[in-house]
């Protein structure tokens, strides 16, 4: 009844959150509200600000009938004065049904994971998951293609500290998809996911996007980088040019908020479906809320 | 140095009671201290034996403590420096126990993760599951991270 990585997420849960997200996405685009979860409240506490996730989460716990209580900024939450993340998850269980995590360290969903009988789920770990982000994915994915299966999808730009691309990688390869990475030497995905990866589908470094059905790119983070030299070599602009070069039925998504990788002309592109993404995180966590309220295994 | 020969040199060193840490890799036994965090405020006697012609290893180290038996995570501890370890508990000058030192399937508590934004750096007991042992690799069971046994032997030190 937990949701923590997407490394230990099977594909019949993944199948069953997409199944399941498709039959809420009416109500979620008519903005319509449901009776599934009236008698429910749902905590969600991020110790590291964020837009889409936290008001997603909030939205789909609204059109669920729930309610949702919680903080965006640690600094509103008593581990400004030192309180343990174990504390704060054991206090916070007496007054919701369900607990939505978003921290700074690694591990911290896990760690939340066993110290209290509620779901909780994980909406990043630092560097390490983002499984939500990963479900809504995969169903814009399939939304847009119309499947999931044998697709070439290459992930760009910060592969080695973006969780949204680790959460990504271990739920395309339940899929067959072939998975083409693109970033700079000093940011590649870290050896042991491409490894584990790898035993269940083809990955391989491009320098292009030529062969790809989905483009995914993410923000490369300057706060990575010591060297700001070295940060602006690690740069790549995804721009009308480099648009033309990509296949007519391709599709360009990024799980925002972006920087300079995308310019603002692209957004004119109907291959560019990144705010059509944003809006599938709603129906995604309807289903991933229901799903774990009612006490499924993922 | 034959096999009676090196047991007729060990037999001189007997403790009363206490641990002997035998077939330690050469030029690990300062490391098995430190794990040990045998210092100069130890109160009871240690002998350090490097460089042990060992008809096995060729040559090896031992360590002899008095009045220490070790604890389990000690031993799992042991057990990613010195592999080949063998632990002989001593009591009243005789062998009571030995024992092949082991990697666990878990090390819980055994050592920090070598990530230093893992939540167990931060709270709770760190958690690595031993993935494979040759070669050697644990991955993390909060931040997921896998780690080598250069990473661990660094974390240790």
């Amino acid at each position: 009844m937990n949701l923590i990585s997407m490394r230990e997420t099977s594909k019949a849960f993944i199948e069953d959150i997409l199944k399941t997200a498709k039959k809420h996405e009416k109500t979620a685009r008519e903005k319509k509200v449901l009776s599934t979860l009236d008698d429910k409240t749902l905590g969600i506490l991020f110790f590291e600000p964020s837009t889409r996730t936290r008001l997603s989460f909030q939205a789909a716990m609204r059109r669920l009938g729930g309610e949702s209580i919680g903080f965006n900024d640690a600094h509103f939450s008593s581990s400004a004065k030192g309180e343990t993340l174990s504390d704060t998850i054991r206090v916070v269980e007496g007054y919701v049904d369900a607990i939505v995590l978003r921290h700074s360290v690694e591990g911290a969903a896990a760690r939340a994971a066993e110290v209290t009988t509620l779901p909780v789920i994980n909406a990043g770990d630092g560097a390490n998951q983002h499984p939500t982000q990963a479900l809504l994915d995969l169903y814009t994915i399939q939304k847009e293609k119309g499947k999931l299966e044998g697709l070439t999808v290459v992930l760009a730009g910060d592969l080695k500290y973006g969780r949204t691309v680790h959460s990504l990688m271990y739920a395309l390869s339940h899929f067959g998809c072939t998975i083409q990475l693109h970033c700079p030497p000093s940011l590649k995905m870290p050896e042991s996911i491409v490894e584990e990866v790898r035993q269940k589908t083809t990955v391989e470094e491009v320098t292009d996007f030529t062969q790809a059905d989905v483009v995914y790119a993410t923000r490369v983070q300057r706060e990575r980088f010591a060297d700001p030299e070295e940060y602006q070599k690690s740069l790549y602009v995804i721009d009308a040019d480099v648009m033309a070069t990509l296949k007519k039925d391709a599709m360009l998504m990024h799980p925002l908020p972006r920087v300079q990788e995308i310019t603002p002309d692209v957004d004119l592109d109907p291959r560019a479906k990144y705010f059509e993404q944003t809006f599938y995180g709603v129906p995604v966590r309807m289903a991933i809320l229901e799903t774990l309220m009612e006490g499924k295994n993922p | 140095m034959t096999a009676n020969k090196e047991n007729e040199f060990l037999k001189a060193k007997k403790i009363e009671n206490g641990t002997v840490i035998d077939h330690i890799p050469k030029g690990s036994a300062l490391k098995v201290l430190s794990i040990l965090k045998i210092g100069d405020d130890f109160p009871g006697t240690v002998t350090v034996l490097m460089n042990v012609p060992s008809s096995h290893y060729g040559e090896k180290d031992i360590i002899k403590i008095e009045g220490k038996k070790l604890a389990k995570k000690e031993v799992a501890q042991i057990a990613l420096i010195a592999p080949t370890a063998s632990v002989n508990t001593i009591q009243h000058f005789s062998v009571v126990d030995k024992y092949v030192v082991q990697t666990p399937k878990k090390l819980e508590g055994v050592m920090p993760c070598p990530n230093p934004n893992c939540i167990t750096r931060r709270e709770g007991e760190s958690h690595l599951d031993v993935e494979q042992t040759n070669p050697f690799r644990v991955r993390c069971a909060y931040c997921e991270k896998v780690y080598g046994e250069d990473d661990l032997k660094a974390a240790l030190e």
